[in-house]
């Protein structure tokens, strides 16, 4: 008895967290989602709930407006609309949830920014008699700024289209195609009525047709813990802890990757190495940390670390920069000014900084960007900001904690801006080709064959086809049974897959990002040798980045160079698990695993979506070969042996 | 093997411990806003924990009404003088003495007197630029839309409509001379949440938490403790009954609830069945449709 007892308390005690927000128009029914959500969940209690009846009487509803439940302010609760973010707390025996309630009105883009921040997931609602409206794009556009991880569009209001299917269906590739072009990494649709309760907490018994999980089911499932980068060392020092003359120790909250004691690690901006000696806390020593957990550190040595620096790994540094691109937010009624200055808050330092230049500004319906010199409150621009400090910084995309920044008007005091770091055009690329132009005009020139000659000889032109997607979607198979059917018929290929080039030329590589580069790098340089003598290469790596990818395409040369997207969702891949190492990152014993502990950038604009959960190994393959004579690089004429 | 996975309790506590080191660091003078309460038992042991191996770098500041209960009292001065910390008890004495009290002043005029108004003169007085206090944004319904750093004009005052946006967590700390900051880092935690930190973490709190039988007067559904001063409505007699404190307050608008939760326990399993909001049993909250918002426009916690 006691121990029942006990293991509930304690089942309790250590569910995990996962924080949403929710984004729909005036009349999406937002609030009554979240009413539901709470009243279903039995978040409300008796007397919250008396008042609310005693509110809906005396504002003459028909019904009892769960909405109330939220309309927290009173000003608000007179308008009958949410005006400013409110925060909600409710739990299920699985999971704790914060919801960031944000209004879809006016004021919707800096509210919904706000919730979004710190968001793992957003709930999207559109009306089913509406359809896909401008609102329900900018909400997908501002969840996609953010870097929400998770996005769950609920088709709302099913009850007043008579729940139909076709309607349903309609919105969702609607939303799905236009969803396309954000790049999210895990879109869910779920048809549902909030003031019915269909789909909500219990599946509804009016849309038999619908084999998906509830809302409040897919809230408590959802993997989150693979949200977060524990890859890159981050440890922004925050406060310098100082009791007395024998203990310095270094307060702060892992912003990313994990600290261990005997690491050798840098601080910046000065780039001065030691190693960790102790990681402190009130409950006694760790022998590690991660995010996001508040420690103190205390180092070997006297190395001179002040508030403001970050602690790193040597390998693995960030840009320390005095310039950076970024997307920006505006959040203030005063307009934005170029050069004027501002302070940048950006992780455990503020510094004095101007904008120097604003690229363009998005226009949030069809995601065009605009020419523009101004942007007003509520309106989104890229731009670059200059530094009177360095700052050390990632690209938000891969580090929501280190590439982030708000925007203080010295005047003001206000916050006036939210700031996305991105990846600046061409750097990196262009790095790369500057490290090797000779060797690259030797090659080609020195050769005595030429590549028409070579083409002509082995009757196809030299591409790669690169495989990307996650562990077990397909990849190495596809590629396996391609190089059988292309060699079949006659054609010069080979395979470069993992097997074959992790094992030597790339066997120093590990799987941080850096060495994930760097691999990539490597594979696309040994398959534009191959293509420069004739073959047809096909790769097969999970190649998570798009950043790599695209460098991969430089290097190749965008002509040979064929992005496929073997696309199978997560749950698929990991129910197939064919090598296991899903069950093991699940565990903790593979570390920075795609998909679960490390991030996956779906391709924008792949030549080819290979979708292997409903196509036979067969069918995949016959479609290469159909795209591949499409495109000119096997000679039509070729006979088929 | 090492293992990533991070629970509810441990990521509000490191969230907490993160917003109480990044005050300490932007903030001249910072202090703790301390009500005695299990709440305030959390916050202190979180600033312990922020600030390990050192002492907490800052006073607790008491606001008195002069009417807590007498146990209360006892607590405070005791896990004070425990812990080591340097407890500063301030009150509006001028208030006290014109005799406010709830029954002849109304519990808002009372309230506006006692806590509000000594709360702003004890800040002003401590030229405080940031103080912290236990509020929970689950509390009720107008601290949902509360920042976790609350900025208050030179009177105090809370303005709900143009609040600073605040993103990830990236805290605006800047203020002009006069201005101060209100720091709310348990915003995140729930009432649950407090008790399983409170069991987890062998946090002491005072034992009017816990049920025992006690004398009070049944009134209109509400459990009115007897207290020295205390006066009981005309014709009323106490009885003894089994209850306990859910929220801790003055004692004469401070209801208890029938209970038999003796122990961090039995109240966690009651508050896993509880059907009714703690704050119902703070007698203030139902003087009028919305008394909160309008209390914490003018600067109340």
């Amino acid at each position: 008895m006691a121990t029942t007892l006990e293991s509930l308390l304690q089942e309790n005690r250590d569910a995990d967290l996962l924080r949403f927000t929710t984004a729909g128009s005036v009349d999406d029914g937002k609030s009554t989602l979240i009413g539901r959500l709470l009243h279903d969940s039995k978040a409300i209690y008796d007397d919250q709930l008396a008042a609310i009846q005693k509110d809906s009487r005396k504002l003459n509803r028909e019904e009892v407006d769960l909405a109330l439940l939220t309309d927290g302010l009173k000003s608000e609760r007179e308008q009958g609309i949410t005006i400013d973010v409110a925060y909600r707390y409710f739990s299920t025996p699985r999971r704790r949830f914060i919801i960031a309630d944000t209004p879809g009105h006016v004021q919707y883009t800096r509210n919904m920014a706000t919730g979004a921040s710190t968001a793992n997931l957003a709930i999207i609602l559109i009306d089913a008699r509406n359809g896909v409206l401008t609102q329900s794009k900018r909400h997908g556009f501002i969840a996609s700024l953010l870097g929400i991880p998770h996005i769950l569009v609920a088709i709302n209001k099913m009850d007043l289209v008579d729940y139909s299917e076709a309607t349903y269906e309609r919105i969702r590739e609607e939303y799905a195609n236009f969803a396309a072009k954000l790049g999210f990494r895990d879109l869910a649709f779920i048809p549902i009525s909030a003031l019915r309760g269909d789909n909500v907490v219990h599946p509804s018994s009016h849309m038999p047709w619908y084999k998906g999980v509830s809302l409040i089911t897919h809230l408590e499932t959802v993997h989150i813990a693979g949200d977060r980068n524990l890859i890159d060392l981050r440890f922004p020092v925050q406060y310098v802890n100082r009791p007395n003359l024998d203990f310095r120790g270094y307060c702060g909250t892992v912003a990313s990757g994990v600290l261990r004691v005997g690491d050798e690690i840098m601080a910046l901006p000065s780039g001065k190495t030691t190693r960790v000696k102790s990681i402190v806390t009130f409950d006694g020593p760790l022998a590690y940390a991660f995010p996001p957990q508040s420690v103190t550190v205390c180092l070997e040595g006297e190395l001179d670390v002040s508030r403001g620096d970050v602690l790193v790994h040597p390998r693995n540094q960030p840009h320390v920069e005095r310039e950076v691109e970024a997307m920006l937010v505006w959040m203030d009624e005063t307009p934005f000014e170029l050069g004027k200055p501002y302070w940048i808050k950006h992780l455990t330092q503020t510094v004095r900084g101007t904008f120097a230049e604003l690229v363009y500004r998005v226009d949030p319906n069809e995601l065009h960007r605009e020419k523009t010199d101004c942007l007003e409150l509520n309106e989104v621009g890229r731009v670059t900001l200059e530094l009177f400090r360095p700052i050390m910084c990632d690209e938000y995309a891969r580090n929501r904690a280190t590439g982030s920044f708000i925007v203080i008007d010295p005047a003001s005091n206000r916050t006036v801006g939210a700031g996305m770091i991105i990846e600046r055009t061409g750097r990196r690329t262009a790095a790369v080709h500057a490290a090797a132009p000779m060797s690259r005009n030797i090659t080609t020139d020195a050769s005595l064959v030429s590549p028409q000659s070579r083409a002509a000889i082995l009757r196809q032109r030299p591409a790669t086809l690169w495989l990307t997607g996650l562990s077990g979607s397909g990849k190495s198979t596809i590629a396996r049974n391609l190089e059988v059917r292309l060699l079949a018929a006659g054609h010069a290929c080979c395979v470069l897959d993992g097997d074959n080039l992790r094992q030597g030329l790339n066997r120093d590589l590990g799987f941080s990002p850096d060495d994930r580069a760097e691999n990539i790098r490597r594979v696309a340089e040994v398959a534009r040798l191959f293509n420069d003598s004739g073959l047809i290469v096909i790769t097969a790596f999970i190649s998570p980045y798009r950043a790599d990818r695209d460098q991969a395409r430089q290097i190749i040369g965008p002509d040979a160079f064929l992005e496929v997207f073997v696309d199978a969702s997560l749950a698929v891949c990991e129910k197939r698990d064919p090598k296991g190492h899903y069950a093991k990152a699940r565990a903790g014993t593979i570390e920075s695993f795609t998909g679960v502990s490390a991030p996956y950038e779906s391709p924008e604009k792949p030549d080819l979506v290979l979708p292997t959960a409903t196509l036979s190994v067969d069918d995949v393959v016959d479609r290469l070969m159909v795209e591949l004579t499409r495109r000119g690089f096997l000679s039509p004429s070729h006979p088929a042996s | 093997m090492e293992q990533f996975r991070i629970t509810n309790l441990q990521t509000l506590e490191a969230e907490s411990i993160h917003i109480l080191r990044e005050v300490v660091a932007e903030f001249e003078r910072p202090v703790m806003l301390y009500s005695v309460g299990k709440d305030s038992s959390v916050m202190v042991r979180l600033a312990q924990k922020a600030f390990h191996p050192g002492k907490i770098p800052f006073p607790l500041l008491h606001v008195d009404t002069g009417m807590k209960f007498p146990e209360m009292y006892a607590f405070r001065d005791r896990f004070c003088h425990e812990i080591g910390a340097d407890l500063v008890v301030d009150r509006h004495d001028e208030a006290i003495s014109a005799g406010a009290n709830p029954w002849d002043w109304g519990t808002f005029k009372c309230c506006a007197a006692l806590k509000t108004q000594a709360l702003l003169n004890a800040l002003r007085a401590g030229r405080w630029d940031a103080a912290f206090g236990g509020a929970r944004r689950d509390e009720e319904k107008s601290r949902a839309k509360e920042r976790i750093y609350s900025f208050r004009d030179a009177r105090g005052q809370w303005d709900p409509k143009n609040q600073r946006p605040e993103l990830w967590s990236l805290y605006n700390g800047c203020i002009n001379k006069g201005e101060s900051i209100r720091v709310f880092p348990l915003s995140n935690w729930t009432e649950l949440d407090i008790w399983h930190y409170i069991r987890m973490e062998h946090i002491q709190v005072v034992p009017m938490y816990f049920a025992k039988q006690r004398d009070v007067i049944v009134h209109e559904g509400r459990l009115i403790p007897i207290g020295e001063h205390t006066r009981p409505p005309a014709g009323q007699t106490p009885q003894s009954v089994m209850c306990r404190f859910r929220t801790l307050g003055c004692y004469p608008c401070t209801g208890a609830i029938r209970s038999a939760a003796t122990t961090v326990t039995e109240i966690i399993q009651e508050m896993m069945t509880e059907r009714n909001s703690e704050r119902i049993t703070r007698l203030i909250d139902h003087d009028r449709d919305s008394s909160m918002e309008e209390k914490k426009k003018e600067g109340y916690f």
